[in-house]
């Protein structure tokens, strides 16, 4: 069979081309720019080659603020995912309150991020919020704008309060699928309370809290509204975390060439941990889970 | 080991049952013999699975009492009834070995590692697992994973009774055959009570010294193979049981005669009078066609089955089947057919009516 040749086809993914160009990759393109020049200022820039990702990569404050990332998402991550397997274990399996249950979960998880950060600084401020107040009359010395433990609790508190839903709802579609027959076998095995999570709901969740898993891993360490909200990073540098201290260099300094040069190495973890994330979910679907 | 009593059993699966209706199991009581091997036989829904779930303790029946060996269980947690049972799918612990599996309800009771490894080596020669003990399950097919389930259900060797819920459905016909006939022979050597359910008459009559017919949630006949053949208690027994099953015609019997649409023929013992729906049932062995003697039909079909013909026609407005020998000949002319006597059984209301002189 001859095939038609005719260039003029390339008009009709044009669109699309122009669509992703100005969306994606020219403002990519304009932060790879930045991170290899300098400038004095006059809109004058000079080539710098990798100096700022060199920069960067020695640079205290972004290993600090890295550690400070790796910390929170460990701490959340370690706290979500047990818990939201202990709610979804003890929630109704039908009828009129397992909805309820599941509604009143999925609430947070509907509360625009910014909103949540709000109700969270107003919750804890020892003036006029209730968490704080109460805290304070009980003697207990809450204040997270100058208290590094205080700040770090109430974001990881309000991340917990946030997101164990997801985890939880995960987990509790998991423990759906599993066939009654299951639990009977086991019942006639004489298997204990912990033999049956061990070795009959925890295999048929293990699907399910993989993709709980990386997913609250990739958004807690791309989180910034609501720390920002609540903390606005401090006290001091106590709870910058990776987004709060790229936006403070950038926006906050002005200080475009080191800050491109971070936000192209953050983009390149989060690309490395999506890859993570896509290979072992295939390999799971390939194991048949 | 023991005997298992139902006394006055029902249940129904709603919290406030109205009538009879609404029970999924009507109210029965019955014996199961220690060291018995029953089959529970019956179409789907008709209470069976709800039977045994109760008997294993998986289900607390909404009225009367289960008794093991006299000592009442009906709220005994299913651990304390030291029950085994093997459902319908399998159910295989897909983290561990093929191994494990097997050990895990002796592990899970305490039992010491060299028993523990005696009796699973022994489990796993009977179905033939020897060589892949040490794989995991969770890649194993539907199959493989129902001997496991069945193993699992084995191994224990101090159970009061052994219960399969239809254990057989996903394995492939010839590992039935030989899994069936280990099932027996386990029974043999160690005498279990044994109640295997299942909707597969040839399965039911090959196992079970008594088999125990289920309809619409009441027990209808328990009883041997033959008699559930020769002498079907109720007009289910007689359809369910046998290839094809049992004709059942509409008819009016009077002393020993049958009446159907004014024709006649001898039942050879007499009945009483009776009301209500009456019925006579005849096996298909016990029909022969014949070209002058008997009631007129006429023949629509003639199936070969190999070993035998099955023949469709119709009699009266009815359909009914008649098996006939390989080597007969089956002709146009042969335009009447004749009932054993001996064989055919009156029913009312679909049980049935013991004549007279018979020890009801």
């Amino acid at each position: 069979m001859n095939k038609t040749v005719n260039h003029k086809a390339w008009f009709l993914v044009l669109p699309v081309l122009v669509l992703v160009a100005f969306s994606a990759v020219i403002p990519l393109m304009t932060v790879v720019n930045y991170s290899v020049q300098d400038t004095f200022g006059n809109n004058q820039f000079f080539w710098a080659g990798l100096e700022w990702f060199d920069e960067m990569l020695h640079s205290d404050r972004m290993w600090n603020a890295l550690g400070r990332q790796l910390m929170f998402s460990g701490i959340i991550l370690a706290i979500e995912v047990p818990l939201g397997i202990f709610v979804a274990l003890n929630m109704p399996k039908s009828g009129f309150w397992a909805s309820f249950c599941l509604v009143l979960m999925s609430l947070p998880l509907l509360i625009p991020w910014n909103v949540v950060g709000t109700i969270w600084q107003v919750f804890g401020r020892v003036d006029i919020g209730l968490l704080g107040r109460t805290l304070e009359s009980l003697g207990i010395d809450y204040n997270y704008t100058q208290s590094t433990l205080a700040a770090w609790i109430t974001i990881v508190v309000m991340d917990v309060w946030h997101w164990t839903s997801l985890v939880a709802l995960l987990a509790y579609a998991g423990l759906k699928s599993i066939p009654d027959a299951y639990y009977q076998a086991a019942k006639i095995d004489q298997a204990s309370r912990w033999k049956v999570f061990r070795y009959i709901e925890l295999p048929k969740m293990a699907g399910v809290l993989m993709i709980a898993i990386l997913l609250r891993f990739m958004d807690s360490f791309m989180i910034y509204t609501e720390p920002f909200v609540v903390t606005g990073g401090g006290p001091g540098n106590a709870t910058t975390l990776l987004s709060i201290d790229l936006v403070k260099m950038a926006l906050g300094q002005f200080d475009l060439g080191p800050a491109a040069a971070f936000s192209i190495m953050y983009f390149l973890v989060i690309l490395l941990i999506s890859w993570v994330f896509y290979t072992v979910m295939t390999n799971l679907d390939k194991k048949g889970m | 080991m023991a005997k298992i009593t139902l006394d006055n059993l029902a249940h129904s699966y709603m919290a406030h049952p109205r009538g009879e209706e609404d029970f999924a199991l009507k109210q029965m009581t019955h014996d199961w013999e220690d060291g018995g091997a029953y089959a529970l036989l019956g179409s789907s829904g008709c209470g069976k699975s709800t039977l045994l779930n109760i008997i294993s303790g998986l289900l607390i029946p909404s009225q009367g009492r289960v008794l093991f060996g006299g000592q009442d269980v009906t709220h005994a947690p299913t651990a304390e009834r030291n029950i085994a049972q093997v459902f319908q799918f399998p159910v295989v612990y897909d983290t561990m070995t093929v191994h494990d599996n097997l050990a895990f309800p002796l592990r899970n009771r305490g039992r010491d590692e060299a028993y523990v490894a005696e009796r699973v080596q022994e489990i796993a020669r009977m179905i033939g697992m020897e060589d892949q003990l040490r794989r995991k399950c969770s890649g194993l097919t539907a199959d493989a994973k129902q001997k496991i389930s069945l193993g699992r259900g084995m191994v224990r060797k101090d159970v009061n009774a052994l219960l399969f819920d239809e254990p057989l459905t996903v394995i492939d016909p010839h590992m039935k055959w030989e899994l069936r006939t280990q099932l027996k022979k386990l029974h043999h050597d160690f005498g279990h009570t044994m109640i295997y359910v299942t909707h597969d008459q040839t399965e039911a009559l090959t196992f079970a010294d008594k088999v125990v017919v289920m309809y619409d949630g009441r027990v209808v006949q328990i009883g041997t193979p033959e008699e559930l053949f020769e002498r079907p208690e109720h007009t289910f027994v007689g359809y369910f049981i046998g290839s094809p099953g049992m004709n059942v015609i509409p008819a009016k019997v009077e002393g020993s005669r049958a009446y159907i649409n004014g024709s006649n023929f001898d039942l050879g013992t007499g009945y009483r009078a009776m009301e209500g729906k009456v019925e006579i049932g005849v096996r298909p062995e016990f029909a022969r066609l014949s070209q002058t003697e008997g009631l007129p039909v006429k023949i629509r079909r003639v199936e070969d089955a190999g070993r035998h013909k099955i023949i469709r026609a119709e009699f009266f407005g009815h359909d009914i089947n008649i098996v006939a020998g390989e080597d007969e000949n089956i002709g146009p002319d042969m335009t009447r057919v004749r009932f054993d006597p001996a064989h055919v059984n009156v029913y009312r209301d679909d049980w049935r009516v013991a004549p007279e002189g018979e020890a009801a």
